[in-house]
């Protein structure tokens, strides 16, 4: 497949999806007529017809709720949310019936649904279109959470999703959508169990995911012109998280730092700090650090726009202030 | 009052109206016993809908269900002893104890809850009839065979103050999905009267603003629901997209244990006693002398002793081990190869 964008990708895990199995179908808002907010469904409602690449009214809440009741019915749905934000108008059907019909059920019913979703910021949509709320999902036990930053993921993981019996929330950082990427045929089909180290090192290690994954490679790259060998570990699930493949990176560095989009206070950084913590502390040189979005409502400018996320920069900082 | 012409037919109605409301009796007991706990809504009262309209959807139909949903499960034909086990959380329930009595669940008698959000289970019952309508008995994926079929959605009418209402009546009807919405309006959501939520009280009136048909009946009147509901299934079963029904019931116990009850007086609630559904459906049936006193002694006694055996049921059932604490959050995964 050679290079391709992230929007590639997300098409091409969509059209296999549709094709390999007649259970499939997409829903969502403006993915048929449209194309998709992001262009990621673009030509599959010529190609699939409206049965299957369905329209849905501005109803988060019911047509998430109704790919609940498919997957309950026998179907495949997969559920495009346009943003993370319009999500919270859908989290009753996701945290009071997607994650709990199986086990207050008693086991009897499994829901194998797959709801696709925009996250991040970097766009200059400000406070109501760019917000990281990943971490959120991540606190619900019932679900399945992944963050593709690679071409490769953003297809494999989809596909991969698909096999899962139970609900997998997948978020596309929207700053990704237009990122060109080697699309690694061999590495498929992926797994959805374990974490990625996307370059090794040894001085520290760099915890990150979806599209904090560049930031993160940006300041490795720099931290090796000074001399600092940096690890980049890329988690790609937040839930279940692959905590092993951390703490053995971590155990080899003696430092970390977590770059996480989300705001500080409760993020999902705080909890990979705290395994870490709890997995590793005696192999550890130095406090784990972090660096997440600063606590304030994503502003529109572009200067407090980037004031307000994680940078290389501040990732290089965050380690120079760990390394002494 | 809608005439009854079979003996057999108006003796099962009073039956299942009586297993119903027996049953119930008993749970509330065995709540003050300390035997059941959490929240318990008690159907005291609407037994005539439950009654009259779930035998009215056959075996490929979905049901989805309310926190007050012990009676549909019992007319669906969930054992009882399994459902008396559930309020236990026992592990023999019907829902390994994990739901208690607002969580009912019957995978075999595709019944899905059990949903204790109000208004949560319309989007489900609209997904689950999207799938009934994209697997018909034609589809390469109806491997079963399976008959046209519909879903039956019931809520409550605090249900019409929440979006999922709206959206769900909407989407239904713009996708002319087999469902049926029925809502059992008891005039009171928890302990806000009607006319103190709603703009406009009359609820089947609400459907016309997404040209969906609908029908207000009497829900004191088992007959009346079965008349109703029949109709209903059978134009969704034709093909011709969602159907709204309103019963217009009322619950004689409280809205749960721990509900004083201060904003309805004692007056109203005699005033509906007076329409019980099952003394006036036992009434019709002696009129029509289709009733003996014999008739309702075997019928008690049969209840009676099925009674007993759920509750002995419940009381043998084993508690899930601690260990299994976590079990069924996630499927467990397939050995490889």
């Amino acid at each position: 497949m050679g290079k391709i964008t992230y929007r590639e990708a997300v098409r091409a895990g969509l059209r296999e999806a549709l094709q390999s199995d007649p259970r499939v179908f997409l829903m969502g808002e403006d993915v048929g007529k449209y194309g998709g907010t992001y262009a990621c469904s673009k030509g599959l409602l010529d190609e699939f017809g409206q049965e299957r690449i369905r329209d849905t009214p501005l109803s988060e809440s019911t047509f998430v709720g109704a790919g609940i009741g498919a997957a309950l019915g026998g179907m495949r749905p997969i559920v495009e949310v346009m943003t993370v934000n319009f999500s919270l108008l859908a989290l009753d059907q996701i945290v009071n019936n997607a994650a709990t019909i199986r086990h207050m059920s008693g086991g009897q019913f499994s829901i194998p649904l797959i709801v696709r979703m925009a996250t991040g910021a970097g766009r200059q949509v400000a406070a109501q279109h760019s917000h990281s709320l990943e971490g959120w999902y991540a606190h619900i036990p019932g679900i399945t959470v992944l963050a593709p930053a690679t071409v490769t993921d953003a297809r494999g993981m989809l596909l991969a999703a698909l096999r899962e019996p139970d609900p997998v929330f997948i978020f596309e950082h929207a700053y990704l959508y237009s990122i060109e990427g080697e699309h690694d045929e061999s590495a498929l089909p992926v797994d959805l169990t374990q974490a990625a180290i996307r370059r090794t090192g040894t001085d520290i290690s760099l915890i990150t995911f979806g599209g904090s994954l560049w930031k993160a490679l940006e300041a490795a790259d720099r931290l090796a012109q000074e001399g600092i060998s940096a690890e980049v570990v890329d988690l790609r699930i937040l839930r279940p998280l692959d905590i092993s493949t951390v703490l053995t990176s971590v155990r080899k560095t003696h430092r970390a730092v977590v770059i996480d989009e989300g705001w500080r206070t409760g993020s999902f950084a705080a909890e990979v700090s705290a395994q870490i913590m709890e997995g590793a502390f005696y192999d550890l040189d130095g406090p784990v650090g972090r660096v997440c979005s600063v606590e304030v409502p994503i502003p529109y400018p572009k200067h407090l726009e980037d004031a307000a996320l994680p940078q290389p920069e501040k990732i290089v900082r965050a380690v120079h202030t760990l390394m002494g | 009052m809608t005439r009854i012409v079979d003996r057999d037919h108006g003796l099962e109605l009073l039956r299942q109206m009586l297993r119903i409301r027996r049953f119930e009796e008993k749970c509330a007991e065995l709540y003050s016993r300390g035997k059941i706990r959490g929240f318990l809504h008690l159907y005291i009262g609407e037994e005539a809908v439950a009654a009259g309209a779930i035998p009215c959807f056959g075996p490929d139909d979905a049901i989805v269900g309310t926190y007050r949903e012990h009676g549909h499960a019992l007319i669906r034909g969930t054992p009882m002893g399994s459902l008396m086990a559930e309020l236990y959380g026992k592990a023999n329930g019907c829902a390994r104890g994990r739901g208690g009595s607002m969580h009912f669940f019957d995978a075999a008698r595709r019944f899905y809850g059990g949903l204790a959000i109000v208004a949560g289970g319309l989007p489900l019952a609209v997904g689950l009839a999207l799938a009934q309508k994209l697997t018909p008995p034609s589809s390469p994926l109806n491997k079963g065979g399976n008959k046209e079929g519909v879903t039956a959605c019931f809520f409550g009418d605090g249900a019409v103050a929440e979006g999922e209402f709206h959206e769900s009546l909407n989407l239904a009807a713009l996708w002319k999905l087999p469902v049926l919405f029925l809502c059992e309006n008891n005039l009171y959501a928890m302990g806000t009267a009607l006319g103190r939520h709603q703009s406009q009280t009359d609820i089947a009136r609400k459907a016309d603003a997404y040209a969906i048909p609908a029908e207000a009946v009497n829900g004191m009147d088992v007959l009346a629901v079965e008349a109703a509901t029949r109709k209903a299934v059978d134009f969704v079963r034709a093909g011709n997209g969602p159907y709204l029904l309103e019963y217009r019931t009322y619950r004689f116990r409280a809205h749960s244990m721990y509900d004083a009850e201060l904003y309805r007086t004692k007056a109203e609630v005699a005033q509906w006693k007076q329409r019980d559904p099952i003394a006036l459906f036992q009434q019709q049936l002696r009129a029509g002398g289709l009733l003996t006193d014999s008739d309702l002694d075997t019928m008690g006694t049969a209840i009676a002793t099925e009674i007993a055996e759920a509750v002995s049921f419940a009381e043998m059932g084993p508690w899930e081990p601690l260990e299994d604490l976590t079990k069924d959050v996630y499927t467990p995964a397939k050995p490889a190869g």
